[in-house]
């Protein structure tokens, strides 16, 4: 049985190093692949020789009115042109000449998430991650079903496609409030004794207002936002409305094919990680026998 | 503009009176209580649209919704399911929220011509005056609350019936100031749900918040603050 978990700011995140330093909105076939990172420009100043570098506002990988007309070229307008772009200007007003300033999009996450006790410039910065990856998560021509391994792994965990569907929709329409909901991917296998492949497996999940499931290490595939700004001017006070346009003409099912594909490769390289380190402390643990170095 | 013209005119409905209540099946349910003035009434600081969604589509569908989670409750503690009881809780503390919410807002506006933005008088206007300095500096205070709330949810003016304090209070999403104290009582709510003002002031929160004076209606807050507070008004 599939589960819906609602994420609430005071459960406690395993960090993941991974996610740390590569998630970000690159899971997508070159084609919607902007080049430039998010953190791309470093100011030199010549007097004082000190480096900062700032966010840019990245744009969606379509033009404004590609969407139409399930989505409005007015709606991307303020959604992204005002909203998104106030995240980006006021999370670099808050980190110019702190200690943030050096940290990666992601490390300011979660490090202002502080453990769900969070920090001022928490909002600003998962909302840009957010956004970026919500104009990922959609395309021109989307909606549709999914393939291959995404199609088994999305039946084997929520019984059917039509029934991921459902659940989807009904998490994102309980989300009381601003807030995300979320296809994600979760390997819980790492530093498992007997990994079983029912320990990877597809989740749905919805936050309240900035919170993503980065802050509990889970690989996040899709999203939807459902605070009103995403759908009022086109849908009003309707949010199922939106919610089902959304899911049958938006979603791309490809960039969530290729974020798959990446936690995995991911969850594989930190798992062999974790067994190289196990061996490395096994190995300048000379006096302990063969045995006790496989129980830790 | 047909939205203008329509909303059953009534009186103010009283503080107690204004949660409108019914009964259906021997159980209590809400309904929508009417706005106290037209639509379009409170224009141009808040047009007609955004209150005809908002009192008939959102109003509507907390009380909707909140007289449903009651009856399933009803239905699960009849039948002694307790995982069902204490799963239907956040949709209750939501909607019923939502409703006692919007009961109160609706009293806190008034069109100009019916006093909305007159500043507060008596006794409700001294105490102003004496915690925050002057009219002014509250709503820069209010002002200022509002626009920092992350997501959606409410700033208030709340009065401490115990200490006689009043203070700037804020929720969030659907939360009734009584959570933030068992004391507080609401003299003035302000929604700062982006379908509150989206229609008109889109991104801008703090516009919305700067006019929404303009149809404040202190009359209503100062009522409860003379009687939660105990003064007696001299005139
Ligand atoms: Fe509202």
């Amino acid at each position: 049985m599939a589960s819906s978990i609602a994420l609430s700011p005071s459960t406690v995140p395993g960090q993941n190093q991974l996610l740390r330093s590569s998630f970000h909105g690159s899971a997508l076939p070159p084609s919607a692949i902007s080049l430039t990172p998010n953190k791309q420009v470093h100011h030199v100043s010549k007097t004082c020789l000190k480096i900062t570098a700032k966010f840019d506002l990245k744009p969606p990988p379509y033009p404004l009115d590609a969407l139409e007309p399930h989505m409005s070229r007015s709606t991307l307008e303020y959604h992204w042109g005002k909203h998104h772009r106030a995240y980006v200007d006021n999370l670099n007003r808050q980190i110019e000449g702190t200690e943030l300033d050096e940290l990666s999009l992601e490390d300011i996450i979660l490090k202002t998430y502080n453990k769900g006790d969070l920090l001022p410039q928490f909002n600003n910065a998962a909302q840009i991650w957010n956004h970026d990856f919500l104009w990922e998560s959609i395309k021109p021509g989307g909606g549709g079903k999914p393939t291959g391994e995404l199609l088994e792994l999305i039946e084997r965990d929520f019984d059917s496609f039509e029934k991921f569907l459902e659940e989807f929709k009904s998490a994102a329409a309980t989300q009381f409030g601003s807030g995300w909901a979320w296809l994600a991917y979760k390997d819980n296998t790492i530093g498992h004794p007997r990994p079983s492949e029912k320990d990877r497996k597809l989740v749905i999940l919805k936050s309240p207002n900035a919170v993503n499931p980065l802050v509990w290490d889970y690989a996040p595939l899709l999203t939807i936002d459902v605070w009103e700004h995403a759908y009022y001017l086109d849908f009003q006070n309707r949010r199922p409305d939106y919610i089902s346009t959304f899911i049958s003409n938006l979603i791309s099912w490809e960039a969530a094919d290729l974020r798959l594909q990446k936690a995995k490769v991911e969850a594989a390289e930190k798992a062999k990680e974790k067994v190289k380190k196990k061996t490395e402390d096994s190995d300048t643990d000379s006096s302990s026998s063969e045995s006790d170095s496989d129980s830790e | 503009m047909a939205l203008r013209i329509l909303s059953r005119k009534t009186a103010t409905p009283s503080i107690s009176g204004s949660l409108g209540s019914g009964h259906f099946r021997g159980l209590q349910t809400f309904s929508l209580p009417d706005l106290p003035y037209d639509y379009g009434a409170l224009e141009p600081f808040i047009n007609a649209e955004i209150m005809l969604l908002h009192h008939q589509k959102h109003h509507q569908a907390y009380i909707t919704n909140y007289n449903k989670a009651l009856e399933q409750l009803h239905y699960a503690i009849n039948k002694g399911h307790a995982s069902t009881v204490s799963k239907l809780q956040s949709a209750i503390k939501f909607n019923g929220g939502g409703h006692i919410n919007h009961s109160i807002f609706w009293n806190n506006l008034a069109p100009i011509h019916e006093g909305g933005g007159e500043p507060p008088k008596g006794s409700l206007g001294w105490a102003i005056d004496s915690q925050f300095g002057s009219l002014e500096a509250l709503i820069q205070r209010v002002n200022a609350e509002g626009a920092a709330l992350q997501g959606s949810g409410w700033v208030w003016l709340a009065l401490d019936k115990e200490l006689k304090k009043l203070s700037v209070e804020t929720t969030a999403n659907q939360d009734p100031l009584v959570t933030k104290g068992s004391a507080l009582v609401p003299l003035l709510g302000i929604d700062v749900w982006e379908h509150a003002y989206y229609l008109q002031y889109k991104n801008v929160r703090p516009d919305y918040l700067k006019n929404i004076w303009k149809v404040i209606n202190w009359k209503y807050g100062g009522e409860i603050f003379a009687k939660e507070a105990g003064v007696v008004e001299s005139r």
